[in-house]
């Protein structure tokens, strides 16, 4: 189907929402290039359970695009317009199913040597939208708080390697007390502008009690049953043939939160459905409590866009060797600490990289912490950068300094 | 261009080749030098010994320059750094402009054209094979070429679907894993953990259809090694990559095929998200290819004969790239995810060369027909002249 015989009517499946976000902006779709539309699609489907920020971007993106002239339209779709569609992408009903539209049409882009050119056209497509409606910093400066290595005693790893150049190297941090002091911070972040989504605790292991309806928490061992299920959910699928990697990434994607014995009820949907989302679309996050306490900073800076990230990391399982694989005979998990810790400390980066790609970045905030240790490194306006301090200090003392 | 150093040391080498790669000549002393010994005659009328052997070992998840030659990777790479890079001509840029999946990206490789299959699917290669030419035109047995693999989808890789090469005419494929699979059949296996380890990016799903793979009696016959010896040795091993290079090592003891393609996989455990598993990978990689490079150096079939090639299929997503996760994946086709180096080593190869020019991945079945003397006419790429 081309996009010029869209209706409004088609899009009676997609949930209430979305439905009436589609309906509105029938008149633009018809419009747009069939590599594009199905993207846009992907979002505009999703939209009933979308974080603010997201509904925000997804708005204005709707917006810029109806608010062009037929030419300028044109010349900021020119390079999707450009790309060969195969005639079995062009009659796929992407209408209904735009993930796996999306999918397939990488997967063509890839075999037909077209996906650097789609690339340039959705670089180009970002540059201008961005141009017109530029991202809003967050109400308060952004502070991002990373803790690793709970487990490790003693450590000769080098941490921070990639980091230490933006910032300062505290050598002597008093640890006493010093997740909680971390985690008040946060508290007192979300309780004084108390926004939806804008605050985030993720944790690898157990989360801290804490009582903050503001603070949106997520933890790899409050989803033990979810990630249970939805591995026997995975295992089942494929023991019956379900026809490929590809099927079985349909598949997942279509997973509900209902499925996997979480609620979908209103006030819970939204943040339910994105942590299915990291189990789901995350690779490792269902093995590793580091790959999902990386990912889940990825997506909740990627998507909720916070004000206040918390990700602490816990030891993951050690990878089963190969003599195990041969026994047969599945051992207890043992934990794998000192792995972990350069996991994470990887993973400190990446949260830091993450958070400097949101508006506001030049004035926001990073600290990341050895748990229990006297490491420390901080990133922040006020601090400079690539340098070292042997000065003794707590971790309130530390936030005060960048925040 | 081409640039000789000999003379720095081995860590000179490689803080040449870390630094960026474009800056990389002005990095090098020595540059008229360079454009002298390039005039020099062709390498191949240097030593061309007889019963010539090719080893071929590419990374199948590849490792990016940060954590191999720059300098803070440098730690992961002791062997390949110390021992290796200095007795060869080493490429820093080897681009696939390729589909970045393991599996039509090693079949890239060994066809030297950019195939476009799906890459989970069970299927030959469009174009023919390196196996295929070699054999074909230097009339040589099934016995002189072979494919040591993980098991994901390879076993599809040793003979193409053309119809002036295909069945009959390719390479044995043995799967580690699979057999191994297979030897334990009755005994039960570690559930989900075997699935990731069998195939990172996509649990499980090795394709069903046959292939000119082997069966565990074959192996029984062809490496004269018994399944319960097979699977007693598996049983000592860290890793995939260790069962595959155990089984090549038995096929040099056994056969000494004149061309031998072994694809190591560890580093693609860098999809589950554990870095340190990754780097484990790559430490795992750095010391195999120092082991085959020392087998080959005490086999008499093979000393002093023997020209090996060492590739990564391709890199991993830079940092910098919002559509990727760092070296996680491989999604972004970014430069760094498309840019990758080459080590050849071997009888007659320049020692403590560094290439610095852009080269393709399809380039590698030329430079072994130049050296084999074989005719890859449906290869895309080019001969290296540097080592072919």
């Amino acid at each position: 189907m081309l996009p010029s015989e869209l209706s409004a009517e088609q899009f009676r499946a997609y949930p209430p929402e979305a439905r009436q976000l589609a309906t509105d902006h029938v008149a633009l779709f018809r419009e747009l290039p069939v590599s594009f539309l199905p993207i846009l699609l992907h979002e505009v489907i999703a939209y009933d359970w979308k974080f603010p920020a997201e509904r925000k971007d997804l708005d204005n993106q709707l917006a810029y695009l109806t608010a062009l002239p037929a030419g300028e339209l044109q010349r900021a779709m020119a390079g999707f317009a450009k790309v060969r569609l195969s005639p079995e992408l062009e009659h796929f009903d992407w209408v209904n199913a735009p993930e796996a539209f999306s999918d397939r049409l990488s997967a063509y882009l890839w075999a037909t040597h077209q996906i650097d050119a789609f690339h340039a056209a959705a670089v180009d497509y970002l540059r201008r939208y961005t141009e017109v409606s530029p991202p809003q910093p967050p109400p308060m400066v952004r502070l991002g708080i990373v803790v690793l290595g709970q487990g490790v005693a003693q450590n000769s790893y080098p941490l921070f390697r990639k980091l230490r150049p933006q910032g300062v190297y505290f050598k002597q941090v008093k640890p006493d007390n010093g997740f909680n002091i971390l985690l008040e911070a946060v508290l007192a972040r979300a309780a004084a502008h108390p926004i939806p989504y804008a605050h985030w605790y993720i944790d690898g292991g157990a989360e801290q009690a804490v009582s903050c309806p503001a603070l949106s928490r997520v933890s790899y061992d409050a989803l033990a049953s979810v990630r249970a299920s939805l591995l026997s959910k995975m295992e089942k699928a494929i023991q019956s043939g379900i026809g490929g990697p590809e099927a079985l990434r349909t598949m997942l994607t279509r997973v509900r939160p209902e499925e996997l014995g979480l609620s979908s009820a209103p006030g819970e949907a939204v943040l339910n459905r994105f942590q299915v989302s990291v189990l789901t679309e995350g690779s490792g996050t269902q093995i590793f409590s580091t790959s999902f306490v990386q990912w889940t900073a990825r997506e909740a800076l990627r998507r909720a866009q916070p004000a206040t990230l918390l990700a602490r990391f816990a030891p993951r399982q050690r990878q089963r060797p190969m003599n195990e694989l041969i026994s047969g005979k599945p051992s207890n998990i043992t934990l794998d600490p000192q792995g972990s810790l350069l996991d994470a400390d990887m993973g400190a980066y990446l949260t830091w990289v993450n958070q400097q790609r949101l508006a506001g970045a030049e004035q926001s905030s990073f600290l990341v912490w050895f748990e229990d240790h006297s490491e420390a490194l901080a990133i922040a306006p006020s601090l400079p950068r690539g340098t070292e301090s042997s000065s003794a200090i707590d971790l309130g003392g530390l936030l005060a300094q960048i925040t | 261009m081409l640039n000789y150093l000999k003379g720095l040391t081995p860590h000179q080498i490689a803080q040449a080749v870390s630094r960026d790669r474009r800056d990389f000549l002005r990095a090098v002393t020595g540059a008229g030098a360079a454009t002298a010994l390039f005039s020099l005659a062709p390498l191949k009328a240097l030593a061309s010994p007889r019963g010539r052997k090719v080893v071929v070992v590419t990374f199948g998840g590849g490792a990016r320059d940060e954590e191999t030659f720059m300098p803070e990777g440098q730690e992961n790479i002791p062997h390949l750094l110390s021992e290796l890079i200095p007795k060869a001509t080493f490429f820093t840029q080897v681009i696939n402009r390729g589909i970045l999946g393991h599996y039509v990206a090693t079949a890239s490789l060994a066809t030297g054209v950019y195939e476009t299959f799906n890459n989970f699917a069970a299927v030959p290669p469009d174009n023919p094979t390196v196996f295929e030419y070699f054999r074909k035109d230097l009339k040589r047995p099934a016995s002189d070429a072979w494919v040591v693999a993980p098991s994901n989808g390879f076993n599809r890789i040793g003979e193409s679907g053309n119809r002036s090469y295909g069945e009959g005419l390719g390479a044995g494929v043995i799967l580690p894993k699979r057999l191994l699979t297979a030897a334990l059949s009755s005994g039960g296996r570690v559930e989900y953990q075997h699935l990731l380890r069998d195939n990172y990016e996509t649990p499980l799903y090795t394709p069903e259809l046959a292939g000119n793979e082997i069966d565990l009696e074959q192996l029984a016959e062809i490496l004269k090694l018994s399944v319960s010896d097979f699977t007693a040795h598996a049983r000592s091993l860290a890793s995939p990559d260790e069962l595959s290079v155990y089984v090549a090592r038995q096929l040099m003891r056994q056969l000494a095929p004149s061309l031998l393609w072994i694809t190591l996989h560890d580093i693609d455990i860098a999809h589950s998200g554990a870095y340190s598993l990754y780097i484990e990978g790559i430490q795992r990689s750095d010391r195999l290819c120092a082991e085959i490079w020392d087998a080959i150096q005490i086999a008499p079939e093979y000393a002093g004969r023997t020209t090996m090639f060492i590739l990564p299929d391709f890199g991993r997503d830079s940092d910098s790239d919002s559509g990727g996760n760092g070296f996680q994946h491989h999604r972004t086709g970014d430069p760094l995810s498309r840019t990758t180096w080459m080590m050849v080593l071997g009888p007659g190869v320049r020692e403590n060369v560094v290439v610095d020019r852009a080269v393709e991945s399809t380039d590698l079945v030329p430079t072994l027909g130049a050296l084999m003397g074989f005719s890859p006419r449906l290869s895309q790429g080019k001969p290296l002249m540097e080592v072919a």
